[in-house]
């Protein structure tokens, strides 16, 4: 343990803890960009730069581990001075259209902005220009607007373990990019959108939906997979128009790519709201369906209702369970309850789960019970 | 005389300088020459052609000496094609050529300096351990190795005060003592020969010249600090040193001076080269070590300091090449002789390289203290062409300008930093009033922005502000409170950036504000370049009362600005001339002016 | 994956095995690439990626932090130019531009259209004492002037239309 003051605050903390940790631990607040509490430190925004009593130079907190007796001071004249003058640097190579950016409101760098209150630039210069040109259709990538934090690189490295970014070049061209700067091919986890501070990545599925300040949350658990991230749905005007994740999760604010982007089909007109009772044979034509592509389902769509509605008939849940019941127990008559056998779904909990292989042992009467996984 | 002959050396310079002005040529005829003219026959195993490391005045190579008994003579400026006569009239008819050899300013070169690095340069052939050995190589390896114990080897270099000739100046004892403390189960010594500086090439010639210098300084190092694997991180754009070092590893493992065991004892240590790749910023110490792990070469914050955790997490002792070069030096001759050259807190010699528009350029070895005019005047022989000596740039894009009025200074650590510059590595640009201070500075920029690894902001956007705001200056674009700015910016971002390379590349910025801010104001408010540099402040114009009509410039001028007839004075259309200066370097008469 | 073909593959397996044998790194590797192609091919860092299990980013990252590496075809012949601060006092970026202007190099690139020439700057090459010094080829020139480098250049022209 070590014990230091921060602002003439005393605080005892573990070894190794950063003076930045300590800070926050004393509720004393330094601005940082390039920082993630989960992420390795990288010192690279200079923001977060304190001073520490017997050292010369202002270091940064967030890379200084602490030590006993350390004294620091996070907000001096002359550290302010030298935050706005790194600020300053940084919106000098950044567009100013706060305005149409999706960030707005969200904006780290705009929230210092307004708080240094940098209005004019004495650094106006050249800015660096980037074609956009990525094909993908779920990360709207705008280079311009990246501070080279590094963030998105550490995340994809550190916890996705993918590495599908990397700077590329050094000094004022340092760019950020995907392997011969190719258009992104990775994952498409979400995660570098997650931890931006800025708006150059945001989410193309959620672009001019709506600003942060006009989103409703609401928490839930992920239907995707047994794992159950938490999700906090992202609602405006009763539609989900983004889906993110709280960063005291047991997924610690993580979600994989279905988690992120795949919550369309709450919306989708073609979702099955009420149970339906064949009511015409099967037929072949239909077996292809699942594997049709999206597009050409769509142009089908109004032709597949019509004849959906010459199979099906729409039933109410009592009317279907009992139906499905029924079928049950004449095909274990008649053939034996081994005759029946059942996959569960990964997409189901752990709750879910055991219930289901109870009904089936124990209803059913079979062992037959399996995972999708496995098929 | 048939017994002088048999004591015949030549000593071929093989430095950077010596090979690039046809050293090797030089070898090949004398030895052709030799040969034809039968002398080898004559004098048997006597005459020796030695291959040498840099011999310091690279202005006149390629130099050779030629030792006849006890009798040197040393020629300058020879070209393969002078070798016969010197092959003839010296070695066969004993009778030097007087009118190559060099003059009394030779010596005076050599008058002021005190060679410790360099001071086996002539003598040792860069290629064969055996010449090295010959005059006391690997002595301090043997006696540290069987007589003393790594803390007495410490206290050794702690006591003769000798620090960190890379730039830092941090005392190597004390950086070994912290190193040796660490426990681990492995530790590293690596030898940062990523001499990057624009206008420094002591690292180059100290490896090229002597390199087992340099790897017994490793051996000890590593013995000291209880490393048991060194590298030497050297810069691809040096072959020959690579090349050099490659051999002289390779012979220091044949004689188990590198390997298991060594010279007997239980002691293990091996060298590895790694070449750099064209990156500057990777002579910063955590930039060097990601390099080596094959990562881009972006530093990290300190501490941790690589001595607690460097290559691979494990302790690390990173020495710049002079450094390591000076120890075999200091156990064999004792931390008492060391330390008495230099000033109380900068110990020894310091090896510079001396460039610029000084008579006598080339690599030069001087006790720390000396006067910064001795260098100048007395070693490097005044200012070329007669000019007036305006400053001199130390320390390259880290360092700053002294100006001429400041040439009684000592240089050491201390003195140079009080006036705004550094030792550094060792580079020592003469510049003289055709060069323009804003110029340099923005030449300085231009190299530290180009270097400048992108990772902190202050380093990647602000050197790249200060460079436009210099650029408008030069230009005659300069705004009312520039130089302000400059100096505002360039403090912040000596504050704030993460590395070395940002904290100092202002530096050649405010050293020339502070000494040459009149030169600013020139450009910003006159639009005028006092020193007559700045392209877009100046134009080319010819005094028709020295033209002759040679129609020389007409010849050379790319963008045909020029125009007249034969023998009349030309003109210079100044709408099509792209001020590319070739018309007033080519002139004879000079009548072209430049305003 | 891009494809390559026997003998390229021949050549890159040559590489790999030094690299495996040789304690290597990216750089070292990248460095035997160019060694082996004169420049680095996209192809084969595709190919090395796979064989080594290396994200392609990491090759390109350091790739395009050290100058040393290209990931185009150079020319025939290589003209580089100090620019340390010796050189640049004595004049070095005049050469450089008669030179660009001499071989019609456009702005932003730094190679002849027909690949005959590559002309470069590179930081000190430590032969500050004969500055302006240019490397054609390997050699170093010292004490360059416009008109003796366009004479060497000429030589050069001519003797590549020999072949």
């Amino acid at each position: 343990m070590a014990t230091l003051t921060i602002d003439g605050k005393t605080i005892t903390v573990v070894e190794g803890t950063s003076v930045l940790d300590a800070a926050r631990k004393l509720g004393i607040s330094i601005p940082t960009l390039c920082h993630h509490p989960k992420l390795s430190p990288y010192g690279g925004c200079r923001m977060c730069i304190v001073e520490i009593k017997g050292i010369a130079r202002p270091v940064t907190a967030c890379t200084t581990p602490v030590s006993e007796g350390m004294e620091v001071s996070t907000s001096t004249p002359y550290l302010e001075k030298l935050r706005r003058t790194i600020l300053e640097l940084i919106l000098s190579d950044h567009p100013n259209d706060c305005m149409v950016c999706e960030k707005a409101g969200d904006c780290v760098l705009q929230e210092l902005a307004y708080f240094y209150g940098l209005r004019e630039n004495r650094f106006a210069g050249e800015r660096r220009i980037y074609a956009k040109r990525d094909g993908n259709p779920l990360i709207e990538r705008d280079m311009e607007k990246c501070i080279l934090c590094d963030k998105c690189v550490r995340v994809c490295d550190e916890v996705q373990r993918v590495r599908a970014i990397e700077i590329a070049y050094r000094g004022f061209k340092s760019k950020v990019c995907p392997p011969y700067e190719r258009d992104l091919d990775c994952e498409f986890c979400g995660q570098c959108i997650r931890v931006c501070p800025t708006g150059a990545l945001t989410g193309k599925k959620w672009a001019l939906k709506g600003r942060q300040k006009d989103i409703k949350e609401v928490d839930t658990i992920c239907p995707y997979c047994g794992c159950g991230c938490n999700l906090t749905l992202n609602i405006r005007k009763n539609e989900i128009v983004r889906v993110t994740s709280k960063e005291d999760t047991l997924n610690e604010g993580w979600l994989c790519s279905k988690g992120t982007f795949g919550y369309h089909f709450v919306n989708s007109p073609e979702r099955l709201k009420n149970p339906l009772i064949r009511i015409a044979p099967k037929s072949s034509e239909f077996g292809v369906r699942s594997s049709e592509l999206k597009e050409k389902l769509q142009t089908q769509n109004s032709k597949l209702k019509t004849q959906n509605s010459k199979l099906f008939r729409e039933a109410t849940w009592d009317e279907a369970l009992d139906l499905a019941a029924k079928r049950f127990r004449e095909i274990k008559e008649k053939h034996g309850h081994d005759s029946i056998g059942a996959l569960a779904s990964a997409r189901c909990t752990n709750e879910e789960n055991y219930l289901f292989q109870k009904f089936m042992r124990a209803v059913i009467g079979t062992n037959n019970v399996d995972h999708c996984a496995r098929y | 005389m048939k017994t002088e002959k048999n004591d015949i050396k030549i000593k071929v310079c093989m430095g950077p300088g010596g090979i690039a002005t046809g050293g090797a040529d030089v070898i090949k005829v004398f030895k052709d020459d030799l040969a034809s003219a039968n002398i080898k026959a004559k004098i048997g195993k006597g005459c020796s052609l030695h291959k040498v490391g840099c011999f310091g005045l690279c202005a006149r190579d390629v130099l050779v000496d030629v030792i006849v008994g006890k009798n040197k003579t040393t020629y300058q400026y020879v070209k393969p094609d002078m070798v016969p006569r010197i092959v003839k009239e010296h070695l066969i008819e004993n009778n030097p050529v007087s009118e190559w050899t060099v003059g009394d300013d030779y010596y005076s070169f050599y008058n002021k300096q005190i060679k410790v690095v360099l001071s086996e340069f002539s003598e040792v052939d860069p290629e064969d351990i055996d010449t090295y050995t010959a005059v006391g190589g690997y002595e301090a390896t043997k006696k540290v190795l069987t007589k003393f114990t790594p803390e007495k080897t410490i206290a050794i270099i702690k006591k003769s005060g000798i620090r960190g000739r890379g730039g830092a100046g941090f005392p190597t004892g004390v950086k070994w003592e912290i190193c040796r403390k660490v426990e681990s189960d492995q530790k590293f010594i690596i030898c940062n020969a990523d001499e990057g500086d624009p206008g420094a090439f002591m690292d180059r010639a100290v490896i090229e010249g002597n390199p087992h210098s340099v790897i017994e300084g490793m051996i000890i190092g590593a013995y000291a600090i209880g490393a048991t694997k060194g590298y030497v991180y050297v810069r691809a754009e040096y072959p020959l040193a690579v090349e050099r070092l490659t051999i002289a590893i390779k012979q220091a493992r044949g004689k188990n001076l590198l390997g298991e065991n060594i010279l007997g004892t239980k002691f293990n240590f091996d060298v590895r080269l790694k070449l750099g790749a064209g990156a500057f910023v990777c002579g910063e110490e955590t930039a060097l070590i990601a390099s080596i792990e094959g990562q881009r070469g972006m530093p990290r914050a300190k501490p941790p300091f690589p001595v607690h955790s460097g290559l691979w997490g494990k302790p690390t002792v990173i020495n710049n090449v002079e450094t390591l070069a000076n120890v075999p030096y200091i156990i064999r001759k004792g931390a008492d002789w060391f330390s008495s050259f230099g000033t109380e807190k900068s110990k020894g010699t310091k090896v510079f390289a001396l460039t610029g528009k000084v008579k006598n350029t080339g690599l030069i070895e001087v006790p720390m203290g000396i006067l910064l005019r001795e260098i100048i005047y007395d070693i490097g022989g005044g200012i070329e062409g007669g000019k007036a000596f305006k400053a001199v740039q130390t320390g390259g894009p880290s360092g700053g300008c002294i100006p001429a009025e400041l040439v009684d200074i000592n240089v050491d650590y201390e003195s140079l930093a009080k006036v705004g510059s550094i030792v550094g590595s060792g580079g020592m640009v003469v510049l003289d009033d055709t060069d323009c201070m804003v110029s340099i500075a923005k030449f300085f920029l231009e190299f530290t922005q180009a270097e400048s690894c992108g990772k902190c902001v202050p380093c990647r956007v602000g050197t790249k502000r200060l460079l436009e705001i210099l650029d408008r200056i030069t230009a005659g674009k300069g705004r009312e409170g520039d130089i302000e700015l400059l100096e505002d910016l360039g403090n912040d971002i000596k504050l704030s950036s993460l590395c070395g390379l940002g904290q100092t590349a202002p530096n050649p910025i405010l050293s020339t504000i502070k000494y040459f801010r009149h030169e600013y104001e020139a450009h910003i408010k006159e639009q005028k370049c006092p020193a007559k540099v700045c392209k877009d402040l100046i134009e080319y114009g010819i005094l028709e009362e020295f033209c002759k009509g040679c129609g020389a410039c007409l010849r050379v001028c790319p963008s045909k600005a020029i125009t007249g007839e034969k023998k009349k004075p030309h003109i210079i259309s100044v709408d099509v001339c792209i001020k590319c200066g070739a018309c007033f370097d080519v002139c004879k008469f000079k009548a072209v002016k430049k305003e | 994956m891009l494809e390559v073909s026997p003998e390229v593959e021949k050549k890159l397996d040559g590489v790999l095995q030094k690299h495996i044998t040789d304690e290597g790194n990216i750089i070292s590797l990248l460095q035997d690439m160019q060694e082996a192609f004169g420049y680095i091919p996209e192809k084969a860092v595709g190919w090395f990626s796979k064989k080594l299990d290396i994200p392609e980013s990491r090759f390109y990252g350091v790739i395009t932090f050290y100058s040393q590496f290209h990931t185009h075809p150079r020319g025939r012949n290589l003209i580089t130019a100090c620019c340390g601060t010796a050189c640049h006092v004595k004049g070095s970026e005049r050469l450089i531009n008669s030179l660009r202007r001499e071989l019609n190099i456009v702005e932003e690139e730094d190679t002849t259209d027909d690949r005959k020439f590559t002309v470069e700057k590179v930081a000190c090459i430590g032969t500050c004492s004969m500055a302006p010094a240019v490397i054609i080829n390997k050699k170093i020139y010292g004490n360059m002037t416009a008109d003796k480098l366009m004479k060497m250049v000429k030589t050069l022209e001519g003797k590549k239309n020999e072949d």
